[in-house]
């Protein structure tokens, strides 16, 4: 332990004197990156805008109260293709990554390089946002629930390919041997010795990115793929704040109960 | 030994749900949802033929990435992401370190800690492009938007995971501090901080790395960065450059994350 020696009296510190100077300097090249970068914004910053933010704000929270409840009656279409955005673009997500975790996981992939092809799938599929998915499905198929159902399905697959192939990696080979053992096909294999041990961490993850999906669904529509997203859009873009906070009342509440249910789901399945 | 398996009786697994009217009414009521929900589905044929054409370009487009005729646009889109991501991981981590205290059950007193938590759910239940969107409409367009938003958002995650963190500590060094006489800043800089430092360190890292892919995204709505220039150019056809634009988020995305995760194993 270093210790300071002042005089007679025996100080006891956390560092000595090379470690204090090292965490010093660390902290000072952290601020200065950080006071560098935060320069960079305020020049790119119309601090005119800034100025008026309070008063913006405080308009439209006073005119987002409040909310339109009238407004309630034409959200439940929306509403229920947001829900049918997330439902299907997980089942779909999951219906692709499956086979593919099963390509990517170590254990279980016919070929190194079929392996490799798999992770990029998966990869490539987790480093874009469904934002961006959307915005190109929507060039490609027209607006619409279509295009926001692919766009979520294919975020999903890397997330829960990612998570599958771990689990499958995870598991315990003894029951997999002992059915390869009594002249089992590789089929059986695959349904008596790994499926019984993955399914559970494979309802969980579902479950999980079903409840992402919900929060992600609600804001494709703001590239016109489908959801409560165009009429978040379209309230924002006449400033109808009573739309816009009856809008946020309802996607808070949607994914509240949403990620109430996975969470129970998950407790089950544990 | 003779082989005595009794007629019409076979072994068949376990089910998942053992109550026979829960799993059969689930089933039924989950094909019932699926085929309601896929009806409501509308399926424009005619565009989508349209579509394909288009589909054709994008794809031929991304074979042929064009980085160089928007160069300059590219550079500083993804320069104002990178600093946008910078300041904004440092002031969220800033931020989130007294939440995260007050957040945990076994540091603070009932009304500090469902205070806490009230905005650690409040930052957790929109999207980052919505809070976005507001913060465009408070600010105007531009990267200060952008910061304010992954502030947001980094709030709830890292507080969210830091109070977790510092619920399962090792109550007995908390003890041992306080059996001393320390004060509850000593307390906790002492019985707390160092239990949670490693963690908190790998936090702010995992949470660098979705703030630069997040980056990439709200500028779609305004909020700066590169997903203004991706945007933009979607917009204009030039898929040739949205496809560059796209390679170079992933390759920027999965380098972060390779170092992150690098950095974290070695701290655990």
């Amino acid at each position: 332990m270093p210790v300071l020696e002042k005089g007679s009296e025996k100080v006891w510190q956390k560092r000595d004197r090379t470690q204090a100077l090292l965490s010093w300097l660390g902290w000072l090249v952290g601020a200065a990156v950080v006071l560098f970068c935060w320069q960079i914004i305020a020049d790119n910053t119309n601090w005119s805008f800034v100025a008026d933010a309070p008063e913006q704000a405080s308009h439209m929270i006073a005119r987002g109260i409040p909310p339109n409840w009238g407004y309630l009656n034409t959200l439940w279409q929306p509403l229920w293709d947001t829900l049918n955005i997330a439902t299907l673009g997980t089942l779909l997500g999951v219906a692709v990554a499956i086979p593919t975790a099963f390509l990517a996981a170590r254990n279980t992939t016919p070929h190194p390089i079929v392996r490799y092809i798999a992770l990029l799938v998966i990869v490539g599929s987790r480093s874009v946002n469904s934002l961006i998915w959307a915005l190109l499905l929507v060039v490609v198929l027209g607006p619409g629930v279509l295009a926001g159902i692919l766009a979520i399905g294919l975020r999903s697959i890397g997330f829960t390919g990612k998570l599958f192939y771990e689990a499958i990696e995870e598991i315990d080979p003894n029951p997999v041997e002992a059915v390869a053992a009594t002249g089992a096909s590789a089929a059986q294999v695959l349904s008596y010795g790994f499926w019984p041990q993955v399914m559970p961490s494979i309802f969980g993850v579902s479950v999980y990115r079903w409840d992402i999906n919900i929060r992600e669904s609600t804001v494709v529509g703001l590239v016109g793929a489908g959801g409560i997203g165009i009429q978040l859009q379209a309230s924002i873009n006449i400033l109808r704040w009573s739309q816009v906070s009856m809008i946020l009342l309802v996607v808070f509440l949607t994914v509240f109960v949403s990620e109430w249910i996975s969470a129970s789901v998950r407790r089950l399945l544990i | 030994m003779t082989q005595t398996t009794l007629p019409g009786r076979q072994w068949s697994p376990p089910n998942l749900i053992e109550n026979p009217w829960i799993r059969w009414g689930l089933l039924i009521g989950g094909i019932i949802y699926l085929v309601l929900a896929l009806l409501s589905v509308d399926v424009n044929p005619g565009r989508i033929a349209r579509g394909m054409e288009r589909g054709g370009q994008i794809l031929v487009g991304f074979v042929q990435p064009d980085f160089f005729s928007r160069r300059d646009n590219i550079i500083s889109g993804l320069i104002e992401s990178l600093v946008m991501t910078v300041v904004a991981t440092a002031i969220g981590v800033v931020i989130s370190v007294p939440i995260g205290i007050g957040g945990a059950r076994n540091l603070v007193p009932l009304p500090v800690y469902l205070v806490c938590r009230l905005v650690i759910a409040l930052s957790r239940t929109f999207q980052e492009v919505i809070i976005a969107i507001l913060f465009v409409v408070m600010l105007g367009f531009g990267p200060l938007a952008g910061v304010m938003t992954l502030v947001f958002g980094s709030v709830g995650f890292v507080s969210k995971l830091l109070a977790e963190n510092i619920e399962e500590i090792d109550a007995a060094q908390v003890e041992a501090i306080r059996a001393t006489g320390a004060s509850w800043m000593q307390m906790l800089t002492y019985g707390v901080l160092p239990q949670v430092l490693p963690r908190l360190v790998g936090l702010s890292l995992y949470r660098f790395d979705i703030n630069l892919r997040e980056s990439a995204v709200i500028g779609i709505v305004g909020a700066g960065g590169i997903g203004a220039t991706l945007n933009t150019s979607i917009q204009r056809y030039e898929y040739n450059t949205a496809s560059a634009i796209l390679l170079l988020i992933i390759a920027l995305v999965m380098a972060t994350e390779l170092v992150s995760s690098a950095v974290r194993q070695r701290l655990q």
